[in-house]
């Protein structure tokens, strides 16, 4: 077989796979040595940059958005584990399960930014519990609460309460 | 078992067995899981965190049933406890990452014998299991996780939305909480230059490339991961396939380079392997970056045919054992660089030397 591109033997046959997942288009390429290092060095499209949580957060967050809202967004805390959405903006992480709620609105266009969607397929638990989830963690946070603020009235009555609910 | 015997043998995933073991390392699917019951780590108090640990010791790694989940004898280490070098170790071992090794708080990881499996407890997320298996097997180590899942899930409430899946402290990982990743060895195509352009390919169909040692690490010993980026919106078996179409392209490619470097360049590639192994039995003083590159021409060499008298599974031992906490810990001692360097050549002497100054089987 002949180089594609002068008269030379082929020696170098590249696959070149083009296209998005779905429609991959797939071609083949004969080159010899010499227009196969020319071929390999050409610069190609820029690749997108890889899906980087906080590139993601920062590029959704600078469009459209005023400094106003912007600080009204950040000021949002989560009821649950108190964490603000500020904090997650800067560190990229979140505190509880319940942060998908909360900033429910805010993750969701971030969610479809890194994956390209926004519902779970595949394995899900045998056993239901959505339904008490976060309500542990809230109690546990108000008994601190009452602890700091030295309430310990307060603090042993939600005590009790944890542990009835931990022996679920 | 205990951490000091594991300097004595190594991972059942470096055996060197399994399919297309000359170019796939290894196979590891790992996937990420929280307990309903405690906020994510960050927002974790030090209590939450041993909390953490013990839920999990008491209702999984003590529980009666867990030899037929596949959780036989398993060692639950306080990384808290271990001195740095050993946290290192674990590291090298690809037990634990990084991010577990430097972590303030209660943390642990629980091993299997053959350490094929891991469960870090209080990393990124509070719980991270890995299937580790030797050559390309992700359907054996989808299987097997899988059931080490269920068994953990029947024991801990595992915090979970019907809509988005198993939740995660970083929502890159949301949804099906799943990394499975291929570990390929590629020299050829770093040879031939051709290894940008196949990972140009694999970022556009969003599969992400690392080095050995995973998120930001050098690609070193030639050693490259393939791994999904997606995480949500994709059943674990459409992730799975999606790395496994790919990879049989990749050893294609690697394959072919290889090809076309014996029928090109026969006698160049001879004496770069022969001088690889001349090197690394003959030198007296030697770094990690430069063992790493040399072991790889060496293992390209055996897998081709070029040397006879080594085995793949003794390399693959090398690329591990050769680094700065495993020779400290072989040693047992602190060493400083230069020293390491001395004993690292030492060791692989000992190990490679087919004369026999310690075997060259393990």
């Amino acid at each position: 077989m002949k180089c594609q591109h002068c008269e030379k033997p082929a020696t170098f046959h590249v696959t070149e796979i083009t296209g998005s997942e779905e429609e991959r288009e797939v071609q083949e390429v004969h080159l010899c040595e010499i227009c196969f290092r020319e071929y390999i060095s050409q610069p190609e499209e820029p690749v997108e940059p890889a899906a980087s949580l906080l590139g993601a957060l920062a590029q959704q967050f600078k469009i459209g958005k005023t400094a106003e809202k912007l600080a009204k967004l950040d000021a949002q805390t989560c009821p649950v584990c108190g964490i603000s959405f500020q904090e997650f903006r800067q560190v990229g992480r979140l505190g509880c399960p319940h942060d998908y709620q909360s900033f429910g609105d805010e993750l969701e266009p971030l969610l479809l930014n890194i994956h390209g969607a926004v519902e779970h397929k595949g394995k899900r638990p045998k056993r239901g519990a959505s339904q008490r989830q976060g309500e542990l963690l809230r109690l546990r946070r108000e008994m601190q609460e009452a602890i700091e603020r030295e309430d310990y009235e307060r603090a042993s009555e939600l005590r009790d309460e944890i542990r009835g609910r931990e022996v679920d | 078992m205990k951490l000091d015997d594991m300097t004595q043998r190594c991972g059942e995933w470096l055996r060197g067995s399994g399919p297309e073991a000359d170019i796939v390392m290894s196979s590891r699917i790992r996937l990420a899981r929280n307990l309903a019951d405690f906020p994510f780590i960050r927002r974790c108090t030090p209590v939450d965190r041993q909390a953490i640990v013990k839920a999990v010791d008491k209702r999984v790694l003590k529980d009666a049933a867990r030899k037929d989940a596949g959780l036989d004898k398993i060692l639950l280490i306080d990384v808290n406890k271990l001195e740095r070098v050993d946290r290192q170790f674990l590291v090298e071992r690809q037990l634990i990452s990084r991010e577990l090794s430097e972590s303030e708080g209660a943390a642990a990881v629980a091993i299997n014998e053959s350490e094929t499996f891991g469960l870090m407890i209080n990393e990124e997320d509070h719980l991270r299991l890995q299937v580790m298996h030797s050559g390309f097997d992700l359907t054996g180590a989808w299987e097997r996780i899988s059931r080490i899942d269920d068994f953990l899930e029947a024991k801990l409430t595992y915090a979970f939305d019907d809509r988005l899946g198993f939740l995660t402290a970083c929502p890159t990982n949301v949804g099906t909480g799943m990394r499975v990743s291929v570990m390929l060895h590629l020299p050829a195509l770093v040879l031939t230059r051709q290894l940008e352009k196949v990972f140009r390919a694999l970022q556009k169909i969003s599969l992400a490339v690392r080095g050995l040692y995973g998120e930001g690490s050098q690609a070193s010993g030639h050693f490259y991961q393939i791994s999904n980026q997606i995480t949500l919106g994709r059943s674990e078996e459409e992730l799975i396939e999606q790395v496994s179409d790919v990879v049989p392209m990749i050893i294609e490619y690697e394959r072919k380079a290889r090809e076309f470097l014996i029928k090109e360049s026969q006698k160049d590639l001879h004496d770069r392997v022969s001088r690889a192994y001349a090197l690394l039995c003959g030198a007296q003083t030697i770094s990690s970056e430069e063992t790493m590159d040399l072991l790889s021409s060496v293992r390209m060499g055996v897998n081709l045919g070029l040397i006879h008298d080594l085995e793949i599974p003794v390399i693959n031992k090398l690329f591990i054992h050769t680094q700065p906490a495993h020779l400290q810990k072989i040693r047992g001692g602190s060493l400083d660089r230069a020293d390491r360097n001395i004993e690292r050549a030492m060791y692989l002497r000992q190990n490679l030397r087919p004369d026999g100054n310690g075997s060259s089987k393990n």
